[in-house]
């Protein structure tokens, strides 16, 4: 390490400056990236939102390595980062390691609510129950009698989603072929938009001409092959509606943003701990309808799948979650 | 390479190399708009400042010490296994089932037994390509890459359908309990009377990636397989002239090396107390880079292990601290690896030019 010392001497004058941030709050961004058009974004869209509205500033972190995430969570609350959200299931580990050693740091958690944690906010989405939304409006749409669902890593959270989607298109129509593929074995396979767009080539060789992506950066590409095959794609996470207009159907909006807003608007203060979900009820998740897609969703559509979403919230009818049983009553694996 | 004194060769022209490749990543630091040495000094003092960053930094060397010999043993044999990656994420399958079999009362039986699963496991996965490539001349650079993605498959598979615990949304095996806790650097200088962070994850398993190295050392030096492994490396046709198989070396040279690489698990996956998806990490591949630069001889991985530890770990707090995207850190990461890996030549030439200009004088007066 001779050289380090060496380059170090020309910059010994350099000090620096340790970062004692009170109470600005920081935000931990899952594998995927930041920009990755849908959960990773949504989350930052909300930050950024809370940092425009009131002008105060937020620390934000991407994890890159399965290592880094109990470092990042440890080094946010070690420089007195306060409140912390935390993204995605796999860090569930990572908060139930570090939240306990730093008992007045305020964290929150997206898409964890098992862990029993007095200083720890658990968000999570009724995602099977959008998913059931958009499952419905991608059955009436589809002229073909098939649907396709391509999702990232073949993992519970992703058969989840897969599930209700299933679920909603075969109530519309039972007899509805829902074609499923998941894109790699890799967390690569949540931000290859090649892939994306060769396996909705492939779904449309098969028949299908709505197609729901749920796989992070990989969506995009769903999108785009959709696009050039002038068949519809339904986004999820943010309203991606904009990305094809006239072509996107629709999104399955999982409000992350929100979330995360709230937790930063509250403070440290404001903080209110325990499990939160967010589902179709209080608007956590739902089906995206704006400029971009008012042609494609006619009043017919509309008005069966927001009878379903009072239904839904109104408990007559059950969308089963993949995480009951670990199996899924409409579609195999 | 006679040409040069062995020191310039070992030392002098990776040093240079990273320099080069540190130049480069410092001046796309300035296009950036943030002073390089300010980023450098970031670096340093997340990896090197504190006992925090050193636990880290090590607990990152571990592993890249175990892939680098894995890749460095195969180099011997003149062979190019890409599928450490694979041979890791399989041997820390072993670690996790050899974990979660027993209810280990203590770290001291179960270590041995993981270590022994994380070889086995590691060199089951290479042994196929390896026979592959000793009776059917299959290319194992092909056939290790696709045993890769084969690995990856199989892993979801596996926890997602059998290890995962019930009701469980992640992807994971439930933990292994404290009965396999390995003893961390906290516990072991604690010993000692000396603090040591107890966040960092630098373990035991370092200790015993320092004794991999010499085992290696001996191995390849000190034995009669050694020998054969570097005889049949640099000629096949006379090593089998002198009776050397080369069918047994490869599968022998394989066999070793992914249990090398599997007993990378030890510390990714038993220290981590379960094992998740993609363990690994990207530590087989930077192995490759480690073996390369480290000039697959012990001493030389152990220092290239040591530096790919920094630049992750001091990669990890540039990210965090400066408002950097982290596709630098892999650029910067990237460009070591160019330079000490593929560009050797580039530094090289030069310096053996004015080596011998060096030494034309001294030899006329001899």
């Amino acid at each position: 390490m001779t050289i380090i010392k060496k380059m170090l001497g020309g910059a010994a004058l350099l000090a620096l400056t340790s970062t004692a941030a009170l109470s600005e709050p920081a935000l931990m961004y899952d594998l995927g990236g930041k920009f990755d058009k849908s959960f990773n974004e949504a989350a930052y869209n909300g930050a950024k939102r809370w940092a425009e509205e009131t002008g105060n500033s937020y620390r934000e972190i991407e994890v890159t390595a399965e290592a880094q995430r109990v470092q990042f969570a440890t080094q946010l609350a070690e420089r007195g980062f306060n409140p912390i959200v935390v993204l995605g299931f796999q860090n569930a580990s990572t908060i139930e390691e570090v939240a306990p050693k730093y008992p007045d740091t305020k964290f929150a958690i997206v898409d964890v609510g098992w862990l029993d944690l007095p200083n720890l906010r658990q968000i999570t989405f009724a995602e099977h129950e959008g998913s059931y939304l958009v499952g419905m409006l991608a059955a009436m749409a589809s002229e073909t009698g098939t649907v396709g669902f391509i999702g990232g890593m073949d993992v519970p959270l992703i058969r989840h989603f897969a599930c209700g989607y299933a679920q909603g298109a075969k109530s519309v129509n039972a007899d509805i072929n829902v074609v499923a593929n998941m894109t790699g074995t890799t967390p690569a396979a949540w931000n290859d938009p090649v892939k994306g767009g060769e396996l909705t080539k492939a779904q449309i060789n098969q028949g299908a001409d709505v197609v729901y992506a749920a796989a992070g950066g990989t969506g995009v590409g769903v999108l785009q092959a959709a696009a050039d095959a002038d068949i519809l794609s339904i986004g999820v996470d943010s309203n991606q509606n904009h990305m094809h207009p006239g072509k996107v159907l629709t999104s399955m909006l999982k409000r992350v943003d929100n979330a995360v807003y709230d937790v930063f608007a509250n403070g440290v203060e404001g903080f209110e701990p325990g499990v939160v979900t967010m589902g179709l009820g209080n608007d956590g998740v739902g089906y995206a309808l704006d400029d971009n897609n008012a042609s494609l969703i006619t009043a017919d559509m509309k008005s069966a799948v927001d009878d379903a979403r009072e239904k839904i919230i109104a408990g007559d009818v059950n969308v089963v979650a993949y995480y009951e049983n670990d199996s899924c009553p409409a579609l195999d694996f | 390479m006679d040409v040069m004194p062995k020191w310039a060769d070992a030392i002098l022209i990776p040093i240079l190399s990273i320099l080069i490749s540190f130049f480069l990543s410092g001046l796309v630091i300035l296009y950036l708009g943030m002073n390089p040495f300010e980023a450098l000094k970031l670096m340093v003092t997340g990896a090197l400042g504190s006992t925090y960053g050193w636990g880290y930094t090590l607990y990152y060397t571990t592993n890249f010490i175990f892939t680098g010999l894995c890749a460095a043993i195969a180099f011997h044999a003149r062979l190019f296994n890409i599928g450490g990656e694979g041979q890791a994420t399989f041997g820390g399958l072993g670690v996790a089932l050899v974990c979660l079999a027993v209810p280990w009362p203590h770290w001291t039986l179960a270590l041995p037994a993981a270590m022994l699963g994380g070889a086995l496991f590691g060199a089951a996965w290479a042994i196929i390509p390896a026979w592959l490539q000793a009776k059917r001349g299959s290319h194992i650079v092909i056939t290790t890459i696709m045993f890769n993605y084969i690995v990856a498959a199989l892993m979801v598979f596996l926890l997602v359908e059998v290890l995962k615990p019930e009701g469980s949304m992640d992807p994971a095996t439930r933990r292994f309990g404290d009965g396999v806790a390995l003893p961390k650097f906290s516990d072991i200088f604690g010993l000692f009377a000396i603090e040591f962070s107890d966040a960092a994850p630098a373990n035991i398993s370092f200790f015993i990636a320092i004794l991999a190295c010499y085992l290696f050392w001996l191995l390849v030096w000190r034995t009669k397989l050694g020998y054969e492994l570097r005889a049949y490396g640099h000629s096949e046709s006379a090593a089998a002239y002198a009776g050397i198989s080369p069918t047994k070396m490869i599968i022998v040279a394989m066999m070793i090396s992914g249990g090398l690489a599997g007993m990378m698990g030890i510390n990714s996956v038993m220290a981590t107390d379960r094992l998740v998806l993609n363990s690994v990490e990207g530590a087989g591949f930077i192995g490759l880079a480690v073996a390369l630069m480290g000039r697959s001889h012990p001493v030389g991985i152990f220092l290239a292990a040591l530096l790919f530890g920094f630049l992750y770990q001091g990669g990890g707090e540039l990210a965090l601290w400066a408002s950097i995207p982290r596709e630098l850190i892999i650029l910067i990461q990237g460009l070591v690896i160019l330079f000490t890996g593929a560009l050797d030549n580039l530094v090289r030439m030069p310096l053996e030019k004015l080596f011998l200009l060096l030494r034309k004088p001294r030899s006329e007066e001899v």
